[in-house]
């Protein structure tokens, strides 16, 4: 029977739930990094048992962990103890933690500005990684998403990383600026149908996509509008919180902006709003049925200064019609004195038959309903506040 | 030998005690001290000094004989009682928070 593999990131360490395919009962095994924030652990689609996880610190810095067991045992992927720091030949060895900007003359440019909080311009400094994105079929390619923005990565398990510069010196860098929660490289899809292709997004930047497999970027924003920025309609700037997408049809993409829920069906060429009839279009995360690609789902969230949903009623909204027409999902969610938020890696979705729908909170729950959103139960109630989740199906 | 006292997340980090045992060759100061520090832990590179500034972190502080000795300069020689090991070099996370 299929069994599913929850990675749960949370404030103060990871978790990993596992259950069979009928996912009723839940093992919880944690907190892995017991006090460290974890903000995302995810497994190579193409090795189930290696998993990727970023352990970081606002008092240390940046740890990149893997397991090549299934989260049974984690290595920093860097150089061992006791051995040389560099090769024979003088060469700095891989060090898992080291993510430097690219300024090199063959491939970064001089370092420019971002755009701070008071319009002033302000350096690039690294703080920490947002997001792992492991390749669809090579287990020790893995691209890291990080603040302040910008992609990195790693070819040889972890070990070392390295930027894809293009994407921070295409041009519209100095109009980037970071939105609350800092400037962030939070989203990374990869192109099932087509290798070349990968779309980012940034906050407080907006979506952009490759097609030639990371050296060349441009902005994809037509048809966003933010009435919160000086131009709402600009190129740069807009506060994306997540994009999604079916593997089916990688040209549609599904967006939760900071107000409106977007899509597109031409990849990012324009966008047109489908927040229809959602009590509110605010929210964090957004995701795709695994079977369905126009059956989709949000966490509306009552306000950018009101972090939590309308009325205390935690609700998942599902369209079937890729958007539009919205109906709630209640069932086994808290409808009353519930003031949790939903964070922008906290939700995924399983790929067996029936497809299972699982979300994360701030308050420590992590959700999930085995019927596509028909219902819902809690599989754990009480971890610290959840940074992300992602789910393995496995056989 | 210099004895260096970590702080928990980082001894976790190290998979060692609360203090290790270093060889440091010439003179010792706060590089050197780090210098084989990272050497014998490579998983520590980063989370003291900044991987590209080789700055101290923020919200971290170096003592040593009750001294904070975070703001000299990291070639200034430390007190002769960490270099004999009658005192250990101490990376503190500074407390923060509520």
């Amino acid at each position: 029977m299929s069994k599913v593999r929850a990675l749960v990131g949370t404030k103060k360490g990871a978790f990993i739930l596992t259950s069979d395919g009928k996912r009723q009962k839940w093992e919880v095994s944690g907190p892995h990094f017991a006090g460290w924030e974890i903000y995302h652990v995810k497994g190579s689609p193409a090795d189930p048992n290696r998993l990727y996880a970023s352990q970081t610190s606002g008092w240390f810095g940046q740890i990149i962990q893997r397991s090549d067991d299934a989260g049974k045992t984690w290595i920093q992927p860097g150089t061992p103890p006791g051995e040389p720091k560099t090769t024979p030949q003088g060469m700095p060895k891989g060090e898992s933690n080291k993510f430097v900007y690219d300024t090199s003359a063959e491939t970064g440019k001089p370092l420019t500005t971002h755009q701070w909080y008071d319009g002033t311009q302000h350096p690039w400094e690294f703080k920490r990684v947002w997001h792992l994105e492991p390749s669809l079929d090579d287990p020790n390619t893995v691209y890291a998403g990080v603040e302040d923005a910008a992609l990195f990565r790693s070819s040889d398990g972890g070990k070392s990383w390295h930027e894809l510069a293009g994407l921070r010196g295409h041009g519209t860098g100095p109009r980037w600026q970071p939105g609350a929660g800092g400037m962030c490289l939070h989203t990374i899809l990869l192109d099932p149908k087509n290798s070349k292709r990968m779309f980012v997004a940034i906050s407080a930047a907006g979506a952009f996509r490759t097609d030639d497999g990371g050296k060349t970027w441009r902005p994809i924003n037509r048809g966003l509008r933010s009435q919160y920025i000086p131009d709402p309609n600009a190129e740069v700037g807009h506060c994306v919180h997540r994009i999604a997408l079916h593997r089916s049809r990688p040209n549609v993409l599904f967006m939760q902006k900071h107000w409106d829920v977007m899509r597109t069906d031409d990849g990012g060429d324009s966008w047109r709003e489908v927040s229809g009839n959602l009590p509110t279009d605010f929210g964090f995360v957004i995701d795709v049925h695994a079977h369905e690609p126009e059956t989709i789902y949000v966490v509306p969230i009552k306000s950018d200064s009101e972090h939590y949903p309308l009325e205390g009623k935690l609700r998942v909204y599902r369209s079937r019609t890729g958007g539009n027409e919205w109906e709630a999902l209640t069932n086994g969610l808290p409808q009353h004195d519930c003031y949790v938020n939903v964070l922008r890696d906290a939700m995924a979705v399983d790929s067996l038959d029936s497809c299972g729908i699982y979300f994360g909170t701030t308050g420590g729950q992590v959700y999930a309903s085995a019927d596509a959103g028909g219902s819902w139960a809690p599989i754990v109630e009480h971890l610290p506040a959840v940074l992300s989740v992602e789910v393995q199906t496995l056989p | 030998m210099i004895r260096v006292v970590l702080p928990t997340h980082l001894r976790t980090l190290a998979r060692v005690d609360r203090e290790v045992k270093l060889e440091v060759k010439g003179q010792v100061t706060q590089r050197s001290v780090l210098d084989a520090l990272e050497a014998s832990y490579p998983m520590l590179r980063g989370t003291i000094r900044d991987h590209a500034t080789l700055q101290r972190r923020p919200f971290l502080r170096f003592f040593a004989c009750q001294e904070d000795l975070s703001l000299e300069p990291p070639d200034a020689p430390l007190p002769e009682a960490v270099g004999s090991g009658t005192e250990p070099f101490v990376i503190i996370g500074a407390i923060a928070g509520g």
